[in-house]
């Protein structure tokens, strides 16, 4: 029960009933609550705030098949996408305070390993820095690539390991399941550790653009931020 | 034997299995009766053959005496088509093809998730395996690209392919075999019109011998017949008193029953079948749970189902338009999504008028004094945090967002099956031009147990005056398992 009321956000006093995207979205926020929440299968992500084109293309690959989670796909199927995309347009503008990351390990060899595979990746493995296409802060980047701070550490795990197993895909050319493919346990472990013991800036916004490319990196190609 | 000599050494242990096991027993009596045993399988297996044989000639016939009988009509056939000046003007007669396949919602289903248009791949759940759908775009290879418009006839009003090869039923040509021939024609030319993609259809996952063209025989010969006009059907609704509306032209009702009974293939999903998936006589309407999911698709006749309550009413639920306080849930909200909001006003109403017309009365409310049941208190509590936020205190609903759960007869199906799903899954209105921002429900699937949602619903279904049964944990528990499994 009380984790039913909490799902809906409400306190218990009668809701009145506003001709509102908040309202008709209650079937989203229930879930996901208004920063991301835990629930008994998994991690449900925040959606507020993330750019609007990553958050759009994540219903399509729900609704098309590339990514799976059967109540997601459900609850899609009779939404057009003209409703999608105003739905994605909703949340993304929605500014909401990220909370403080939750404790992490503090193994300083771990940290630093996965600091240097965000702040500069791996030339050896090909793995580039997530900042070259997440931004500089990490909080994503306009209009379809999503930041990476203010996700608990298992929600990235997964998400990693679903690249690595083919179960979540993004269009073709799918560079972050290229990328996955390419980081060991031991590099995903750090990588995620890293992330998810940061800070989100206050007033974090996804970057307008890209940053400018690091010397002797390459680009990347990837169908879902072109 | 010979295995059970080798194993068994002790005599009188043989002896106890060779006489307690039949087929042991047969084995070890005379060679005569061995002889006998053989010409019983032999006569077996020739009536089989025989057996079959008369079905396969039976579907070969039918086919032959509709050719015959088109030919010495004129091929003209009673029901009606979508006339338009179509038939001299390609584009004209593309565009009319573009709206019916609209309307047939033929994309639907042969169009994978996330794939191309129109290029098959999608999976059609029977109940004897999955029937993975054709590619139906102009390439050559994969596609109708070397079809003639007869041959597409043939498959619409035969069920044949291209080569002669019986069609599976999944594709609907039970109903298709209604759809005239100018609109058959007209269905073509649009489809050689979409952009070709050379894409091989998946097989399909039928276990044998269901996947065999002989099995096809039978069913078709128990089945199928080709046809050329709507039967009157369903039989005597429509000469039950008071339920005719009065007044509807008859090229009206004939335009509306060709909708429902041929290109719109409702009878498909409302039509109660048999025990080996054919339709049964005069139950095309009645109702019927959907193969491979728990969804009930409620009876189109009874009135305390989805009988029609008015044109108006019919018409809105169809174009996806809420104001009526009535909108398709679950696989009929794709129906309305993908196919009948795009139905033009006339064929709407045509559809609105021919359901008016089979709809049964009414019943009287049976003037039984009813029990008030012991009110639950947890449920009531339940349904106070969980539900009374969009559906109100007394189950009123919000007009144009969320439905009223007094006095909705979708919530009160004798089958509580769809009540079960909503709950369980959420879900949104479909999202049409008429209502493009529609508003949704949560699911409870992970936050409410079997036993609460059969409470809740309990709660919901005999309370504000509404006296359907409850519903149970058990219930509750084998939709769950069924849909999980899907």
């Amino acid at each position: 029960m009380a984790v039913g009321l909490c799902t809906l956000g409400l306190s218990g006093q009668a809701a009145v009933f506003e001709d509102s995207m908040a309202q008709r979205t209650l079937a989203c926020t229930g879930c996901h609550g208004p920063q991301g929440k835990s629930g008994p299968d998994g991690y449900y992500p925040r959606l507020a705030g993330k750019p609007a084109g990553y958050l759009y293309n994540q219903l399509r690959n729900m609704k098309d098949g590339r990514r799976h989670y059967a109540l997601m796909e459900g609850l899609l199927t009779p939404l057009d996408d003209a409703y999608l995309r105003e739905l994605a347009a909703y949340f993304s503008a929605l500014e909401i305070p990220y909370p403080p990351p939750s404790a992490q390990s503090t193994d300083p060899t771990l940290l630093a390993r996965g600091q240097t595979l965000v702040r500069k990746g791996d030339a050896a493995l090909q793995i580039p820095a997530c900042v070259q296409c997440h931004g500089t802060t990490l909080t994503g980047v306009q209009p379809s690539t999503p930041g990476l701070v203010g996700l608990p550490r298992d929600y990235l795990n997964a998400q990693l390991g679903g690249w690595q197993t083919g179960q979540r895909k993004a269009h073709a050319p799918d560079c972050m399941a290229a990328i996955a493919r390419r980081l060991s346990d031991a590099d995903v472990h750090a990588l995620t550790s890293w992330l998810a013991s940061q800070n989100v800036p206050q007033n974090a916004q996804p970057a307008p653009r890209k940053p400018a490319l690091a010397t002797g990196a390459a680009a990347i190609e990837c169908g879902s931020a072109p | 034997m010979r295995a059970l000599d080798k194993t068994l050494p002790n005599p009188a242990a043989q002896q106890r299995l060779a006489g307690d096991h039949p087929a042991a027993l047969l084995a070890s009596q005379t060679p005569k009766s061995a002889w006998a045993r053989l010409s019983l399988w032999a006569t077996f297996a020739l009536l089989l053959a025989a057996l079959l044989w008369v079905f396969w000639a039976a579907d070969a016939l039918h086919e032959r005496a509709d050719v015959a009988h088109r030919a010495m009509s004129g091929a003209t056939s009673g029901i009606a088509p979508s006339a338009s000046s179509a038939a001299t003007n390609p584009s004209a007669l593309v565009a009319q093809g573009q709206y019916l396949a609209r309307i047939g919602n033929c994309a639907l289903c042969h169009t994978a998730p996330g794939g191309p248009a129109f290029a098959g791949g999608r999976a059609i759940a029977t109940p004897f395996g999955a029937v993975m759908s054709t590619n139906i775009t102009p390439d050559p290879n994969h596609g109708l690209g070397r079809w003639t418009a007869d041959d597409f006839w043939r498959a619409l009003h035969h069920g044949k392919s291209r080569d002669g090869r019986r069609l599976s039923p999944a594709f609907p040509y039970t109903s298709y075999t209604l759809v005239s021939r100018t609109d058959a024609d007209a269905l073509f030319a649009f489809l050689m019109t979409v952009a070709p993609v050379a894409q091989a259809s998946a097989p399909s996952t039928l276990a044998w011998p269901f996947n065999t063209q002989a099995a096809l025989a039978v069913w078709r010969a128990l089945y199928f017949w080709p046809q050329n006009n709507i039967a009157p059907e369903p039989a005597s609704a429509a000469a039950a008193p008071g339920a005719a509306p009065s007044g509807e032209a008859p090229a009206a009702l004939a335009r509306g029953a060709y909708l429902v009974q041929g290109l719109g293939h409702c009878t498909e999903c409302h039509g109660t079948r048999g025990p080996l998936g054919g339709l049964q006589s005069g139950k095309t309407l009645a109702g019927a749970v959907l193969p491979g999911t728990p969804w009930y698709a409620p009876s189109l006749q009874r009135a305390d189902e989805a009988g029609a309550l008015s044109t108006a009413h019919t018409v809105a639920l169809l174009q996806g338009n809420t104001a009526h306080q009535g909108f398709a849930s679950g696989p009929m909200a794709e129906v309305v999504l993908h196919g009948t909001q795009h139905l033009r006003q006339a064929d709407a109403q045509a559809i609105a008028a021919y359901l008016q017309s089979v709809a049964q009365p009414a019943k009287a409310p049976t003037q039984v004094e009813l029990v008030k049941a012991s009110p639950d208190p947890r449920a009531a509590k339940l349904y106070e945090d969980q539900c009374a936020d969009c559906h109100g205190k007394d189950g009123q609903g919000q007009p144009g967002a969320y439905p009223a759960l007094a006095a909705n007869r979708a919530v009160l199906l004798d089958k509580p099956n769809n009540a079960v799903l909503t709950v369980l899954h959420g879900g949104f209105s479909p999202a049409t031009a008429r209502n493009p921002r529609p508003f949704g429900m949560p699911p409870y699937l992970l936050t409410l147990s079997d036993a609460e949602v059969a409470e809740v619903l309990t709660h919901v279904r005999t309370s504000w005056g509404n006296h359907a049964t409850g519903v149970s944990e058990l219930q509750v528990q084998q939709i769950r398992r069924v849909q999980a499994a899907h």
